[in-house]
């Protein structure tokens, strides 16, 4: 009889212990493909690298090489002009500063960058200040019941698609310019700046409204006790309050105007050529890959992929300024 | 004449016409877009095909195409991002070097432009592995892109989970596995179904990275293997040939219809986080 129950006791045991084997199995198995789907993520960062800089070695390499034969064949120059430099820095240098984009002798990039840098810099101009403004009315003035409409609508601001917004100022924007400005075609740096300041609107806004609602109340408190208005406060204690926040808005703003493609693409004529002033129309690294990619090759491409690399070069710095600023918080 | 008084008032007035700057442009957008356009959306106009000789130009390909793209892109990227976010709450610890590694690179994934997401689609899934300007290559791109924006939320809807739910479920012996399946999912459902719109609302208005990767034949797609023009490729393909007031009138119908729907997935989201937010813990 005890035998039997010993017997029992066994097999019902190991029984346990299968179960709880399998289960353990399960659970093991589980934290494994979680862990994989975390470095999925990682996976993609370093494919995406490696291909854009695989990609785009061959344009640096191509013009270097084609200017230092140039130097040597038709200057007479002896090879050691430019030669000491390996072709891919003499290239890159080239790139960089030639104004000059003609597939498929030259591969200059600067109008590119220039176009860039001209957009994103008026449209951080002109959208900021709005921007900024319109966060403290929400976090400062508004009354609850506008900022429960309002913060909604910029809400949406950020959901229209950026062609929508491309569309919008090709048929307003693009004939206002032509109107007021009296010139012959409105497609230019000012028409997508505008549309850029628009874009980066929602982010500047509520990255800024966040900050501004982060400050203590008691600097708030603390200055109206001491007399100060209303706006004085504002202006003078919780805007240096909440600096390093707007900033913040600022540059992730910037981000999102020198990664924008398709609006830009719509309303800038996307000439490419060194522009002479706002109202000249220009291209800009985003709508050069856009237009040009569906049918590059060989050379061609990889400058193409040299501008994706400038561009990400670009975001890089905006995200180390923003790491940079944040450090300075911490401490 | 600046006084302080006349100075507040100044800034005051700057404030307040910032304000209804900003709502101005999105009233003007919007407006300027519905009213110019409503008139040409009508019942043929959805679900007409498209063809090149003018003979029928709905937009029934472009939403077929669109919607392939949502579905598929979602589900490839919803399971990675939410199983990512589990691991980065559930088990991992938190500052180690892995998770430090994680995170950089989901923030980086966040930061890369869009065009080079395009670019890289292009190079890697249309040549590198061989399938074509497809929905299939178009989906795997957007779904890299869409990954930061559900590992963020999914990550922030867990963590808001209260860990009282967690001891009470090990307390009566349930697993980690059972835990996170019966008791954290369900708790952090309505975070994670915000985030799956949300990145619907990226996907649908993605324009750049969807033409380098899926094409524009502006077909129904067979399979996924086949091309297919999304709505904002549509739109942006229309404004490239803008002749006649008929082709403007059909720009205006497709904006219309991409703002509509915008603006049905941004009232979608309002309505869920409302819905749920009030539910207490």
């Amino acid at each position: 009889m005890s035998e039997v129950n010993v017997l029992v006791q066994k097999d019902s045991a190991q029984e346990e212990l299968k179960s709880s084997r399998r289960r353990d199995f399960i659970e093991h198995a589980f934290h494994a493909l979680f862990l994989l789907s975390a470095f999925i993520g990682v996976a993609s960062v370093i494919t995406i690298g490696f291909f854009l800089v695989k990609e785009s070695l061959s344009a640096p390499l191509y013009t270097g090489a084609d200017l230092a034969r140039y130097l040597v064949e038709e200057e007479g120059q002896s090879i050691f002009g430019y030669g000491w430099l390996p072709d891919g820095v003499v290239g890159t240098i080239q790139m960089l500063t030639n104004s000059t984009w003609a597939p498929p002798a030259m591969y200059g990039l600067a109008p590119m960058i220039a176009g860039s840098l001209a957009a994103t810099g008026l449209a951080v101009l002109m959208g900021v200040p709005v921007g900024v403004l319109t966060a403290i009315f929400l976090a400062e003035i508004a009354p609850q019941r506008v900022v429960n409409v309002m913060r909604p609508a910029i809400e949406l601001l950020a959901g229209i698609p950026s062609v929508v917004y491309g569309f919008f100022g090709l048929v307003v924007i693009v004939p206002l310019i032509e109107t007021v400005f009296d010139v012959p075609s409105g497609a230019s740096i000012l028409a997508g700046s505008v549309v850029l300041s628009i874009m980066i609107l929602p982010t500047v806004i509520a990255v800024s409204e966040t900050s501004l609602r982060a400050v203590p109340p008691q600097y708030r408190e603390g200055s109206l006790a001491l007399g100060a208005s209303k706006i004085y406060t504002i202006f003078n204690v919780l805007i240096p309050a909440a600096r390093s926040g707007i900033l913040t808005g600022v540059i992730l703003g910037m981000a999102r105007a020198v990664g924008e493609t398709m609006a830009i693409i719509m309303v800038m004529g996307n000439t490419p050529a060194m522009p002479q002033g706002v109202l000249d129309s220009a291209i800009t690294l985003t709508a050069n890959i856009a237009l040009e990619m569906s049918y590059a090759t060989g050379v061609h491409a990889s400058a193409l992929y040299a501008s994706g690399v400038v561009l990400l070069v670009f975001v890089m710095l905006l995200n180390g300024s923003l790491m940079y600023l944040n450090r300075e918080k911490a401490k | 004449m600046f006084t302080p008084d006349n100075k507040d008032k100044i800034l005051t007035g700057m404030i307040w016409s910032a304000a209804v700057l900003t709502m101005g442009f999105l009233i003007w957008i919007l407006f300027y877009i519905v009213s110019n356009g409503i008139a040409y959306v009508d019942w043929s106009f959805i679900t007409d095909d498209y063809t090149r000789t003018g003979d029928e130009e709905g937009i029934w390909p472009m939403i077929m195409a669109t919607l392939y793209m949502v579905l598929l892109s979602i589900s490839i990227a919803a399971p990675i991002g939410i199983m990512t976010a589990i691991y980065l709450t559930e088990y991992a610890k938190p500052g180690s070097k892995l998770v430090k590694l994680i995170r950089f690179c989901t923030e980086a994934l966040a930061g890369i432009p869009s065009i080079v997401y395009g670019l890289f689609g292009m190079t890697f899934f249309v040549v590198a592995l061989g399938l074509g300007f497809s929905i299939l290559s178009g989906a795997l791109t957007l779904a890299i892109l869409i990954l930061p924006v559900i590992i963020r939320t999914t990550e922030e809807a867990i963590i808001s989970v209260p860990l009282s739910y967690r001891e009470a479920s090990y307390g009566l012996g349930a697993s980690r596995l059972y835990t996170i399946w019966r008791v954290i999912l369900p708790a952090a459902m309505p975070g994670i179904v915000t985030s799956l719109i949300l990145s619907i609302g990226r996907i649908v208005g993605e324009s750049a990275p969807v033409f380098l990767t899926a094409g524009m034949v502006a077909r129904i797609p067979d399979s996924v293997f086949d091309s297919g023009r999304t709505l904002t490729v549509h739109l942006y393909m229309l404004t490239t040939e803008l002749y006649t007031q008929h082709d403007w009138n059909m720009a205006f119908a497709t904006a219309t219809v991409l703002v509509l729907l915008v603006l049905a997935i941004n009232l979608i989201t309002k309505f869920i986080t409302n819905k749920f937010s009030k539910a207490t813990y």
